[in-house]
């Protein structure tokens, strides 16, 4: 498929989602589709470093709340509308991405995951220590009464993120078949071999940070509109950082279908789960799923999909894979 | 002696003293991260393990919690090696260790973090023991005992495992397996026998950190997250895998947190590790005493 038909394709699902949720009579559905598509946007954002280049991202909490709490002190300083909040929490977002990605991508990978990690901590260290948001005591943020169009606030957020998570979806996919993402996949290869074919490693590197970054601040940037209070203990939540390295390993990382199936999967069980059981018991069956898929799956759900159809993968090293696929052939 | 000086003292003091305690929690790092490449980003969450399991023994059965973290070092060592041989069969063999390694570290990460908060909840809790309470105050610097306590049991334990890794063979053999797996083996040692040793006693020093740690504060389950960037920041600063760094680079990130808690509020030193953490990482990676 060209990249032109997947714009078009991809805008299409967009449009039915977003005249869907229009016509669902239940806010709640709508609700907790935002938070699957907020998901969406966050696994691509993460798999375009983690998954492409092979640098692992665990600072996803500190680029969302970086957006989020721009968002929310912008909004409070100039009033102004979220259309606008998104770009610049992007651009804010992307140039932490480079600062940090400069500093440190240039090591070894493991030092770049362990300044995200501290990253973190360190972002919400300053905003705890921020007066204007409310610090650690946190801040109300008041929803725009009239909202044209959509009726319900909660549509029109669900429309913003709809048009984020089908742009990063499609912004994945672009650089996954350009010569920037054969670039990157020789990165994730072979470092050396890349440099030694002329690859730019470096800039390559950068240029993916940046990207990766300025997505998960632009998904951040609704998000103090559709919970109306943030307080810092709560934006930081791991949880978003552990679902945004689930999600992709769990869908898969070669390909930008993957971060969208297990966006979809985990985030909709998750949904499901709060509802029935309790929060923390679904963080901690994503933690465990995480940890079952990269030891006995590590290309994911789409890893499995393929070895279905292929060859008989290897048990050493794919050993769900192994075992599915013997299981079917015993039982043809 | 002026009031600031004073200040000033005594947030030295007990920067060293806390220092010191740091560097109990960085040793299992430096040893798992340093010598044998596996970088272990759960070894925080263990350690808050640790402090659980000495909580529970000391509410329950009033045991001394050092005691408790002394002798779960033969659990948290078994865990180890437990652990590691996981790792081994699943990344090493298979060649794919970073990415895959990490996201495994971080689930056993969030894996803990989130069980201990379903057994105990997300309140604070404490342990009793009479050293505690109790201050020596010399002037202006206070010496409180459940500070001082746990800062001298950390030194013991770093000489303690310094001793091991020069005098003995089994030590010399891990320091040995990150610099060339193929002469060891040429010296009569098997290399993944030696990192699951090593890695074992890298949990086990958790279990005592651990209990250090209840000493010292209060603890809820979410806190070794705010320590994983701490402790690496000093086994980078301290040179990956040297001991005697390590306990050092504690020492300088104690007392500026101590410093920078007592002039400008201890909501601000949590940052402090992290601009030792890029100031190490740009400046000099090799760390101030490991081999560039």
């Amino acid at each position: 498929m060209s990249n032109g038909r997947f714009i078009l394709l991809a805008c299409l699902v967009g449009v039915a989602l977003v005249a869907a949720s229009l016509f669902v009579t239940n806010e709640y559905y709508v609700f907790a589709a935002y938070f699957v598509l907020q998901y969406v946007v966050l696994a691509t954002a993460w798999n375009i470093l983690g998954g492409y280049v092979g640098y692992v991202n665990f600072g996803t909490t500190a680029f969302l709340a970086i957006g989020l709490y721009s968002a929310a002190a912008l909004n409070k300083w100039l009033d102004l509308p979220i259309p606008v909040l998104i770009p610049i929490a992007g651009v804010l977002c992307g140039a932490v991405g480079l600062a940090m990605g400069y500093l440190t991508i240039r090591l070894r990978g493991v030092y770049f995951t362990i300044a995200t990690l501290a990253l973190s901590v360190v972002v919400q260290t300053f905003i705890t220590n921020w007066d204007y948001v409310g610090g650690s005591r946190g801040i109300y943020i008041m929803r725009p009464t009239d909202v044209p169009v959509f009726g319900s606030y909660v549509a029109y957020l669900f429309f913003l993120m709809t048009v984020l998570a089908v742009a990063s979806v499609v912004i994945a996919r672009v650089i996954e078949r350009s010569t920037f993402g054969f670039g990157l996949a020789a990165i994730r290869d072979d470092e050396t071999a890349a440099a030694a074919s002329g690859v730019p490693v470096l800039r390559l590197k950068l240029v993916a940070a940046a990207i990766s970054g300025a997505l998960m601040g632009m998904a951040g940037a609704p998000l103090p509109f559709y919970l109306t209070y943030v307080e810092p203990t709560s934006s930081f939540s791991l949880a978003y950082t552990v679902n945004s390295v689930a999600m992709p390993l769990v869908g898969g990382t070669t390909s930008w279908l993957g971060p969208v199936i297990g966006a979809v999967l985990l985030g909709t069980m998750q949904q499901a789960m709060t509802v029935l059981i309790s929060s923390s018991v679904n963080l901690l069956v994503v933690g465990v799923l995480l940890v079952i898929f990269v030891i006995a799956a590590p290309n994911g759900i789409l890893g499995l999909i393929r070895s279905m159809g292929g060859k008989k993968p290897d048990p050493e090293t794919n050993p769900l894979a192994a075992m599915l696929v013997t299981e079917k052939r015993s039982s043809q | 002696m002026g009031q600031v000086a004073g200040l000033l003292l005594d947030a030295i003091v007990s920067g060293i003293l806390v220092g010191g305690f740091y560097a109990a929690m960085a040793v299992g790092i430096s040893i798992a991260f340093g010598m044998l490449g596996i970088s272990n980003i759960a070894h925080p969450a263990l350690i808050l393990l640790g402090s659980f399991i000495a909580y529970v023994l000391n509410a329950q059965f009033g045991l001394d919690p050092i005691l408790v973290g002394v002798l779960a070092t033969v659990p948290f060592y078994f865990l180890g090696t437990l652990l590691y041989t996981a790792y081994e069969f699943a990344f090493e063999r298979r060649g794919t260790q970073l990415i895959r390694g990490l996201a495994f570290f971080f689930g056993l990460l969030f894996i803990t973090e989130v069980g201990l908060q379903l057994i105990f909840g997300v309140d604070y809790r404490l342990v009793e023991a009479p050293y505690i309470g109790p201050s020596y105050n010399f002037g202006p610097v206070s010496l409180p005992v459940r500070m001082l306590i746990p800062f001298l049991a950390s030194v013991l334990l770093l000489i303690g495992l310094q001793l091991f890794f020069t005098r003995t063979f089994t030590g010399r053999a891990i320091m040995a397996v990150a610099q060339d797996k193929f002469a060891l083996q040429l010296m009569g040692a098997a290399p993944v026998r030696i990192k699951r040793i090593a890695f074992g006693l890298s949990t086990a020093t958790a279990s005592l950190a651990g209990a250090f740690l209840i000493i010292l504060q209060p603890v809820e389950p979410s806190m070794g997250r705010d320590y994983i960037g701490r402790i690496f920041a000093i086994c980078v600063l301290g040179g990956i895998g040297s001991l005697p760094g390590t306990f050092i680079a504690a020492v300088i990130v104690g007392v500026a947190e101590s410093i920078t808690a007592t002039f400008y509020g201890p909501s601000w030193s949590p940052a402090i590790a992290f601009g030792f953490l890029l100031i190490a990482l740009v400046v000099r990676p090799a760390g101030l005493f490991g081999r560039a």
